[in-house]
């Protein structure tokens, strides 16, 4: 992939990289959950990580966070191997809202708090630098009001946006996120993928895992599709095609096909489809995506 | 002084007593501290099978004469590779692997104890024995108290947020493996103290109690690692004094009184009590109506 043309990058945010080359991970059990898979992403990237489940979506995540080790290729972030690069606080992590102890005695800003620990002492003492980041994450997802509460008092979007705010805290160039659509409104999705998106004008990476194939196109420039491989890799625009994802999905989609005079009487050859797994539907007319209108 | 306050001060001024009133709290403290992590992560049950794991770890030891502190560390670590080997090579669940694994030592425990009774009192395992505990024991359980809390003192926020959510503790840099291996050597090391003061039976209520009672009054993970340690060190404090009153039973009585405790907050919480929900729920049925 390219590295972005425009200068849009902020100057703290240069250079976030991901590299995979020829990763493959196999667990003690001897089953290989990914093999061979190579892709590059630049800063100022949105990248969509998506398959069926048990594609190896969770695998690649856990071989960028160091949970796995690769049986063999490699893992560069900006540059770095996964541990260094862990250590200067370059990726962030946005988990799926199933992996939280949501009655775990902690309160919102003491979430977002957490995201300052690796920039602080051994003691983890947070300083007024550390307090104010906290202050700007949680006003810019627009928590501010929720700061005292316990996690489990809030609603599925708003648990979201805490842990947003807390990757938000940590600045950290890469922004991974898990699922990060699942069980929240409409309003919120549209909050969180407008973050997102300034987020990738200031230069951030963020690979996204996700089911909900119908927003892909709205906000990701790039996509990754896998099946225990990389099938395709590259800008959505040509990655993201019914041919390749009849390829990643293989009938596990529900796939509806409309055209010819059953979809209008006139003479546009044009068909409808529509392919879901049951979250937001991704429409195709003819061979290309329809973006919503109300997008830039 | 009137006869009465003469009377309670007696405790006081024997030296064994005052043993067995710090190294409890000591220990009470610290076991404590270690009940806000575990009660948090479900793995309350782990505290007991790892007190019944040591047994025939500390009867070994009294054979042959070896610190006790020794035994229980080999049969801790032996316990935590038998679990682990029953639960990958066979399909059984981890509640059934836990269960097998402390009372087939457990029983070995019991059984080495009457094979060579002179070896040691059985009973001061199980129950536990403060109030005869020998000087050298003293200095084991003080030194694995201090080196504990002081390990805790440091770590304590990191291994909340391992424990929290541990692809966030790696994403800053934190080594989680590591960490889980401190904290689990640092329980077994706890386990094996509180084994003198209250024994194997009550070692899990040592892990428990003071953790499961604080989470109900707070909601910030700070405050309930101190309301944690202070329900747990004046507890084992009063409970040893008291039992001197009782005529033995220390254990007893230390767990008992964490069992009030635990119970005034489970009605009265503040929150998260039992009546507190039932004002709530007033409230807002008074509220509803029109």
């Amino acid at each position: 992939m390219n590295v972005a043309a425009e200068p849009r990058l902020a100057p703290d945010a240069l250079g976030a990289s991901i590299l995979l080359r020829d990763l493959s991970v196999t667990y003690p059990n001897g089953v290989t959950a990914v093999r061979d898979a190579s892709f590059a992403l630049d800063p100022g990237t949105i990248c969509a990580l998506v398959g069926v489940n048990g594609s190896g979506k969770s695998t690649i995540f856990k071989a960028i966070m160091g949970f796995v080790k690769p049986s063999a290729g490699e893992v560069r972030l900006c540059g770095l191997p996964v541990d260094a690069a862990l250590k200067k606080n370059i990726v962030a992590y946005v988990p799926q809202s199933e992996d939280i102890d949501w009655n775990f005695p902690v309160l919102v800003e003491q979430v977002v708090m957490m995201g300052r620990y690796g920039h602080m002492n051994f003691l983890r003492m947070p300083s007024r630098a550390d307090r104010y980041k906290v202050d700007q994450a949680l006003e810019r997802v627009g928590m501010n009001d929720w700061r005292k509460r316990q996690i489990g008092e809030l609603s599925g979007g708003q648990k979201k946006r805490v842990f947003l705010a807390r990757s938000l805290a940590q600045e950290g160039r890469i922004i991974l996120l898990d699922e990060p659509f699942t069980g929240i409104d409409v309003k919120t999705e549209a909050a969180i993928i407008g973050l997102l998106r300034e987020l990738r004008a200031a230069g951030h990476l963020m690979l996204v895992s996700t089911h909900n194939l119908g927003s892909v196109p709205d906000f990701c420039d790039h996509v990754v599709l896998l099946n225990r491989t990389v099938l395709a890799a590259g800008p959505t625009a040509e990655v993201f095609t019914r041919a390749n994802l009849e390829r990643a999905f293989g009938g596990v989609l529900r796939d509806f096909r409309l055209g010819g005079r059953h979809l209008h009487d006139d003479d546009d050859a044009r068909s409808l489809t529509v392919l879901t797994d049951d979250e937001r539907p991704l429409v195709f007319y003819g061979g290309k995506t329809q973006p919503r209108e109300d997008e830039p | 002084m009137s006869a009465l306050a003469a009377e309670l001060w007696v405790p006081f001024t024997y030296g064994y007593m005052l043993k067995a009133m710090w190294v409890s709290a000591l220990v009470g403290g610290v076991c404590a501290f270690l009940s806000a992590y575990l009660m948090l992560k479900g793995w309350s049950l782990m505290g007991d099978a790892l007190g019944h794991s040591i047994v025939p770890g500390v009867a070994a030891a009294y054979l042959i004469g070896a610190p006790f502190a020794v035994g229980a560390f080999f049969a801790g670590i032996l316990a935590s590779l038998a679990m682990n080997f029953v639960k990958q090579k066979s399909r059984l669940r981890e509640d059934a692997v836990i269960g097998l694994v402390f009372t087939a030592l457990f029983a070995l425990g019991v059984l080495m104890a009457s094979i060579w009774p002179t070896s040691v009192n059985i009973q001061t395992i199980v129950l536990g024995n403060i109030l005869a505990i020998a000087d050298e024991d003293v200095v084991q359980v003080a030194i694995i108290a201090a080196v504990s809390l002081a390990i805790m003192a440091f770590l304590w926020k990191d291994l909340m947020v391992t424990f929290f959510d541990e692809s966030h503790a790696r994403s800053i840099g934190l080594d989680t493996t590591f960490l889980r291996i401190v904290f689990f050597t640092v329980l077994s090391a706890c386990t094996v103290a509180a084994l003198q003061t209250v024994g194997a039976c009550l070692v899990i209520a040592m892990v428990v109690t003071p953790g499961a009672t604080a989470y109900l009054l707070t909601d910030r993970f700070g405050w309930l690692v101190v309301i944690s340690i202070a329900l747990g060190t004046v507890t084992s404090f009063v409970g040893a004094y008291i039992s001197y009153f009782l005529d033995g039973a220390t254990g007893g009585v230390i767990v008992s009184l964490q069992t009030l405790l635990f119970l005034a907050a489970f009605w009265l919480a503040p929150r998260h009590g039992v009546l507190a929900a039932r004002r709530r729920r007033r409230l807002t049925l008074g509220g509803a109506a029109p």
